[in-house]
């Protein structure tokens, strides 16, 4: 049974709906409490994981494991790793994807037969698929909904990220980071002397460390490393080659190479469980894979990823033994071997006893939780950080932070500054994000102007910018000049992120195309009834013509038959509608004369008997 | 007529009113909500109205009205943790049966 708090006199209102999301590169899930217990949701075909796949075919779109097989035969219409565009610019992009041309703000869009896509488009269907298995497991719309993002994210990433889950119609709580949540799903929020945290995350194709540092109740980021090019796909492909030379085959098809992806996988996974597994490789080949060569293979990749870790400690300024706590993330690291590996580097034992691949869709969903308001202890809050020092391009192309990163948010913090030259009216603001000195390292997230500025000389004018966080992380910049009260407010949205309007009109779309999506449904049903009707007349008058009364009576009903195939071919539902019913009008005395002549035919040769005894 | 509590619970329930800094002890009760009707109701309790029953158990005051005694009469509230989850649970010799959220019961 679900467990029980104690609450406030008057408070123990019903529970309320939330969930937790991973959004992630290749798969995404959803988890919500059920019994006090975090759960993922399966979809309809008994999947936990979503492929994180979206196919838009010319009348819609598929998302998930249809969407994959859609893919094989379009694939020029399907996304794929959408997530890595995310709050990317047209300039970021190195995409298969033909792009159309990109809007004012250079939000790539792709092309599509469902017309132009952007990969906020593209993410808001797949948060829309998980959305509905929350509310259809919760009954009911949703309250809240914690997502989950790489530590590593900028603004503008996070930014594409809540505008996706606003598309998709998801109340989002918070965005919290991947390996934060991981670290939730294990309770390590819970303990006071835990303060250390390395988050050891191998998906498919990417591979994050993160190493976070708890204290009270902040999880603050000291330095996230990887490679987004490392991941289990790549020790598939060193097994795929090694099936490719035993089997002695030259040149690989598309179609083998991709069968044998998926039997080296399972094999690849199966080694998890057991010591050696056949792979079958058709035409007969049969070869043995042990436990000892996929392990002497990893070798290499392990080392790569022991680098970034290595990287990744240097950066937060500790040593593999200081590390309290490690995690594993995604489903790679289930092979003992880097299990083994990983728990020999930073010498103590790995956390592995919740599923990889659900852990972070776990966490987020304990977060949900506290954030809807379920969970009344307070001390379960956590508080989030900003991933990016948040700064100002000064002259000369340098960044002065403003806000640095690992504060916690909501924050806000203030400058002065002022004006360069002699009579200088205005003021250009560029706020930038990022670690490094050069404007030119770091992401522009906006620019605007204050404008106004009362001439005088330079360094006389006081020029206050406020930069402030809200607790959704949405950054406000603000800049006045004290002396005059000159004020340019600015709502500040990233320079890579959609703009309010183009949101908006998404939405409306939406909306208006739910409409027409309707309207087209009725128009259909209407057609296909008028072409039944005008069918069904045809038949009668082929066998019963004879009846018509006089040529007038077939003339009318003729007329509204013609009426009826004009109007059918047309695109307002409702006049065929009205079309049916004239021409059924017309046509009442016919088909009454053509009843009573059927039923006599039947009662033909029969005794009235005989049908009172059939009742 | 009687309500006890557990060892572990007791704890907890004093633990919680000492954070709290008030309040005299636990109220307990059930409301009708949920799939299969009703839910309890776990509040602090601050007063005791006239026709509330008292009880006092491993140093904890528990406050339960009239209407809510005849479902929990004999009932055991105890605590302890669920996987990532720590809270109170009843153990209740007049529940029938239990919805599949684990909300609410029926007599």
């Amino acid at each position: 049974m679900a467990l029980l708090q104690i609450s406030e006199p008057g408070q123990g209102g019903p529970r309320r709906r939330a969930c937790g999301i991973d959004l992630g590169t290749t798969h995404s899930l959803v988890a919500v409490m059920r019994d006090g217990q975090a759960v993922t949701l399966p979809g309809a075909e008994g999947h936990h994981r979503l492929p994180s796949v979206v196919h838009y075919g010319a009348e819609s779109e598929t998302v998930g494991w249809p969407a994959v097989q859609a893919a094989a035969d379009d694939p020029d219409n399907a996304f794929f790793s959408i997530k890595r565009s995310m709050g990317r610019g047209t300039a970021d992009l190195d995409d298969a994807h033909d792009l159309v041309e990109g809007s004012a703000a250079g939000v790539p869009r792709f092309r599509t037969v469902a017309g132009p896509k952007t990969a906020v488009e593209v993410s808001a269907d797949i948060l829309s698929a998980l959305r509905a298995r929350a509310e259809e497991e919760l009954g009911g719309e949703l309250d809240g909904a914690v997502i989950t993002v790489p530590a590593y994210f900028d603004e503008a990433q996070r930014q594409a990220t809540k505008d996706a889950a606003r598309l998709a119609g998801l109340p989002v709580l918070r965005l919290i980071n991947e390996p934060t949540a991981a670290s939730i799903a294990y309770g390590l929020d819970q303990q006071d002397d835990r303060g250390l945290i390395a988050v050891f995350d191998l998906g498919g194709g990417t591979f994050d460390i993160s190493v976070l540092r708890l204290s009270r109740g902040v999880f603050e980021v000291l330095a996230t490393g990887g490679d987004t090019e490392l991941g289990g796909d790549d020790l598939d492909r060193i097994l795929l080659a090694w099936v490719q030379k035993e089997c002695g085959v030259e040149e690989a098809d598309r179609a083998w190479t991709r069968r044998i992806l998926q039997v080296v996988r399972e094999a690849r996974e199966a080694l998890s469980k057991q010591e050696s597994i056949q792979v079958d490789c058709g035409d007969g080949r049969v070869l043995t894979l042990t436990r000892d060569e996929l392990e002497q293979w990893s070798a290499p990749l392990l080392e790569r990823m022991l680098q970034c870790c290595r990287r990744a400690l240097s950066d937060a300024g500790l040593e593999a033994g200081e590390v309290q706590e490690v995690v594993m993330v995604g489903g790679v690291t289930r092979m003992p071997y880097l299990r083994r590996e990983v728990s020999k580097f930073f010498s103590r034992e790995v956390h592995t006893g919740i599923d990889p691949d659900r852990v972070v869709a776990l966490g987020a969903a304990v977060q949900a939780d506290v954030l809807v308001g379920n969970a009344q202890d307070q001390d379960l809050l956590l508080l989030d950080v900003i991933p990016l020092s948040l700064g100002i391009e000064i002259m000369g192309g340098l960044v002065e932070r403003i806000i640095d990163r690992n504060t916690t948010i909501p924050a806000h913090h203030a400058q002065e500054f002022t004006t360069f030259k002699d009579g200088q009216t205005a003021l250009a603001v560029h706020v930038v994000q990022g670690e490094r000195e050069l404007v030119s390292d770091c992401r522009s997230l906006a620019r605007f102007e204050l404008r106004d500025i009362p001439p005088m000389t330079a360094g006389a004018a006081r020029i206050r910018v406020e930069y402030q966080v809200d607790a959704d992380g949405l950054l406000t910049v603000e800049a006045m000049e004290t002396v005059s009260g000159v004020r340019a407010g600015v709502s500040v949205k990233p320079s890579y992120g959609l703009e309010e309007s183009e949101i908006e009109q998404m939405l409306r779309e939406s909306i208006e195309h739910a409409e027409e999506d309707v309207a087209s449904r009725a128009l259909n049903e209407q057609q296909v009834e008028a072409d039944r009707v005008v069918q069904a007349l045809r038949d009668a008058l082929a066998v019963d013509g004879d009846i018509l009364s006089d040529d007038a009576e077939r003339a009318g009903i003729e007329e509204a038959a013609k009426a009826l195939i004009q109007l059918r071919d047309g695109t307002d539902a409702d006049a065929i509608r009205t079309g049916i019913k004239a021409l059924e009008e017309a046509c009442e005395p016919f088909v009454e004369r053509r009843m009573n002549r059927s039923i006599r035919q039947a009662m033909q040769g029969h005794r009235v008997e005989e049908f009172q005894e059939q009742d | 007529m009687a309500v006890s509590l557990t060892e572990a619970a007791a704890g907890q329930v004093r633990a919680h009113l000492e954070k709290r800094g008030r309040g005299l002890g636990l109220r307990l009760g059930v409301k009708t909500t949920g799939c299969s009707g009703m839910a309890y109701v776990l509040e602090f309790a601050d007063s005791v109205e006239e026709d509330d029953q008292v009880f006092e158990d491993k140093g904890v005051k528990v406050v339960i009205a009239p209407k809510s005694l005849a479902y929990l009469d004999g009932a055991e509230l105890d605590y302890g943790r669920e996987g990532l989850n720590e809270g109170f649970r009843f153990t209740n010799p007049n529940e029938k049966a239990r919805c599949g959220c684990g909300e609410s019961f029926s007599i």
